[in-house]
């Protein structure tokens, strides 16, 4: 599948045995020894010595994209994919100012991420030298930490420590910024590389507090109107088979945050599906009108609680989340339990199975059945194939239930940002964690391409498939080039609606049908040229008739990028969606259609 | 209500910024800031006095936590604790105002101007100032809040 080989790349295995090494080659050896197979970057002057000490190694592949954003993405994608660090190689300048966005993403939603930058050499800094820029100031809001590499033979401890940061407690970007000569091939020093790292300044929380945990028992055997609402720190913790096992013993309904989709089985009864913004109507319902909110590893932000004045007045909230910063910052928690989703949840099984456990058994069934019947109501309709064309349109949700029926519903999905990103959250069920991968907290459009190819690279017999629209889609679209060199299979499915979507439903919605700078007045390219114009295929779908064979073939088409350009209905909007300022339970249904009078 | 937080944190380049980042960041109230290295090298301390109800100090010692660089953060005003400040006021010789301070007050005159040193708490500076008002200072100097316990607790890495 990785066609590095193809392209007379040759790998030379020297200098990297010999335990004298040059900052260069200190750093790429400590990234092997962290168990790092791929690395996404750029070359440029401040990183030269380190891509020297690259081309001399065949440890680590680097995989050039065409873009630093691209890059940062890729790395972000595989470590969601994973659950292991993803890795970036910058430049100084603009290389580091354009791995920009892809850090505040990475931080955003919390992933592991290593992001190195080349700088100018230590006595330049400071003095507006050429591609100068510093990183360190630039990017310090959007990581969780970073390092400036003072002297050459601090770089494996510093390597070091990036990657325990990086990767435990609430995991977050991490950068290390290397002046160029740091990594001079001439200056040798030998090479130790440390076995563990003690950092006094940093000591995550991993248990929870014994007491709590037991109160939290007690509370949940009161409740009658439960709601397991997890989030993205289940799946980063890879606590996906215990929230499955909590939720099994006491049959309470379980919703999952957009960050959160497949820590429970998306097809899986129990499920009420996503919840929040455009969650589905039974879930923001069973929100609003709990008694009993568990809150695992999602932090209760504004797409989720709506107006947190009016969130869920009713209910007690039992809130565990590995930071302690997130836990009562919007929504105060009855019982706060501070520590990792995976060793809070076994927890909290052992109390509950140590327990002679007395639930409210019939409530508890009655409140399932008030589920069923909002979801009976106003729930999704998963069979939207079925009703054919839509005015004579293909819906963009069925473009989505048409790629799960083709894929089993075992696909890797990535995401960019709008509507498409919704009704593939909404209507692919994704039964495994790691399966959807997108930019939640940001919000950042052009992810979604970079992003699968890095989780194309890290399964590369698997199926990925990046659903976009025509909007996002053109922001790191030169990435279809990366894709070429490395032959990496990723569909594309492009939900072609000729409009920014969601910034064109928020104008219909809010801005009186004025549709200000949300089309392009036939500029778009012609996408099925473009991509065979970067060596991929392209298939194109107007027609509903042609859809589910068209998609067929893309999905079957294992060895090649496709880029299924479908043209959906431009009218469609996505719903629910709650009313802004209010409850969770004023919800718009429809064009026409809301819960509120 | 006046709160003071202090902080230890590894005395390293570009931790001060993480920490002073984070207020404009999360759009916290710097109100006073005073950092300066402690006996151990490696250790700086830092006290900072800002406004904000319980909840937000909350929020900002915990996320002040968060900081790799920060070793150990404390909201003093949760219990009883000493604040002090110190100030430097410069008069002109001629209107120096003596009745309001003692001769141990002045640290530096000269045929022109008169310097005195002053310290007390943040709100007896602030009365200090207003008494002295219509002598026309012409600087004040104010150094920002330090704060300790007054109990046996102590900010250490030791405990």
């Amino acid at each position: 599948m990785l066609n590095l080989q193809k392209f007379g790349v040759t790998f030379k295995r020297n200098l990297m045995d010999k335990s004298n090494k040059s900052g260069a080659e200190a750093l790429i050896h400590s990234l092997h020894l962290e168990g790092v197979e791929f690395m996404f970057g750029y070359p440029g002057g401040a990183a030269l010595h380190i891509y020297d000490a690259i081309f001399n190694q065949n440890y680590v592949d680097h995989i050039l994209v065409r873009h630093e954003q691209g890059a940062v993405h890729a790395a972000d994608g595989y470590a969601r994919a994973t659950g292991k660090p993803g890795v970036a190689l910058v430049t100084s300048g603009p290389g580091a100012t354009n791995a920009i966005t892809g850090l505040a993403t990475a931080y955003m939603d919390s992933t592991p991420i290593v992001v190195i930058s080349g700088q100018v050499k230590s006595n330049l800094i400071g003095t507006d030298s050429f591609q100068e820029t510093d990183m360190i100031g630039i990017s310090r809001p959007i990581v969780k930490h970073s390092f400036l590499v003072q002297r050459a033979e601090d770089i494996p401890e510093i390597v070091k420590k990036a990657f325990h940061i990086a990767t435990t407690g609430r995991p977050g970007p991490v950068v290390i910024d290397v002046p160029k000569d740091l990594t001079d091939p001439e200056y040798k020093f030998e090479f130790h590389y440390p076995k563990e790292i003690n950092m006094r300044s940093y000591n995550p929380p991993t248990e929870g507090d014994t007491s709590r945990i037991k109160e939290a028992v007690d509370l949940i055997e009161t409740a009658k109107r439960p709601v397991i609402y997890s989030g993205g720190g289940v799946i980063q913790n890879d606590a996906s088979d215990e929230l499955i096992e909590l939720a099994k013993l006491l049959n309470f309904p379980v919703t999952n945050t957009l960050m959160g989709l497949g820590a429970f089985p998306g097809s899986d009864p129990q499920f009420m599906g996503m919840l929040g913004m455009h969650g589905t109507y039974q879930a923001n319902m069973a929100m609003h009108n709990a008694d009993l909110i568990i809150a695992i590893g999602a932090r209760f932000d504004d797409r989720i609680t709506n107006d947190p004045k009016q969130f869920s007045l009713g209910a007690k909230k039992i809130h565990i989340d590995v930071d302690p910063a997130s836990v009562s910052k919007i929504i105060h928690a009855d019982i706060p339990i501070v520590g990792s989703a995976k060793e809070c949840l076994s927890a909290l099984l052992l109390e509950l199975n140590s327990r002679n456990l007395k639930l409210n058994e019939s409530d508890i069934s009655e409140w399932n059945k008030q589920i069923s019947t909002w979801r009976d109501a106003h729930g999704l309709n998963h069979s939207l194939l079925e009703l054919g064309p839509q005015n004579g349109k293909i819906l963009p949700q069925q473009v989505v239930q048409s790629l799960y029926k083709e894929t089993n519903g075992e696909a890797f999905i990535t995401s960019d940002v709008g509507q498409h990103q919704m009704f593939a959250a909404q209507y692919y069920h994704f039964d495994k964690p790691r399966q959807w991968i997108n930019s939640g907290g940001l919000g950042t459009m052009g992810f979604g391409l970079p992003s699968a190819m890095g989780v194309q690279l890290a399964f590369p017999e698997s199926t990925v498939a990046c659903v976009t629209g025509e909007g996002s889609i053109q922001m790191c679209i030169q990435e279809l080039s990366t894709c070429l060199q490395y032959g990496l299979p990723i569909k594309i499915i492009n939900l072609n609606n000729a409009a920014l979507g969601m910034v064109r439903q928020w104008q219909d919605m809010q801005y009186g049908g004025r549709h200000s700078s949300s089309t392009y007045e036939n500029s778009l390219p012609d996408f099925i040229a473009l991509a065979e114009s970067y060596g991929h295929v392209g298939i194109k779908v107007t027609k509903f008739e042609d859809l589910e064979a068209a998609m067929k073939e893309c999905v079957s088409l294992k060895d090649r990028l496709v880029f299924l350009d479908v043209d959906v209905d431009p009218n469609e909007h996505v719903y629910p969606m709650l009313e802004a300022g209010n409850a969770m339970d004023h919800m718009w249904l429809g064009k026409e259609e809301k819960t509120w009078k | 209500m006046k709160r003071v937080i202090a902080l230890l944190m590894e005395n390293q380049p570009g931790a001060l910024s993480r920490v002073v980042g984070l207020f404009s960041q999360r759009g916290y109230n710097i109100e006073t800031l005073v950092v300066a290295p402690t006996t151990d090298p490696t250790l700086s301390r830092l006290t900072m006095s800002t406004e904000g109800d319980e909840k937000v100090v909350e929020q900002i010692t915990k996320q002040l936590d968060k900081l790799i660089d920060v070793v150990l953060v404390t909201n003093l005003s949760e219990s009883e604790f000493v604040e002090r400040e110190l100030m430097l006021i410069k008069f002109r010789k001629d209107s120096f105002p003596e009745n309001a301070f003692q001769d141990s007050n002045v640290v530096s005159k000269n045929d022109e101007v008169i310097n005195v040193q002053v310290v007390g708490t943040s709100s007896e500076l602030d009365a200090l100032i207003t008494e002295i008002k219509g002598s026309n200072p012409i600087e004040v100097v104010r150094s920002g809040s330090l704060g300790i316990s007054s109990d046996k607790n102590t900010l250490s890495i030791e405990n």
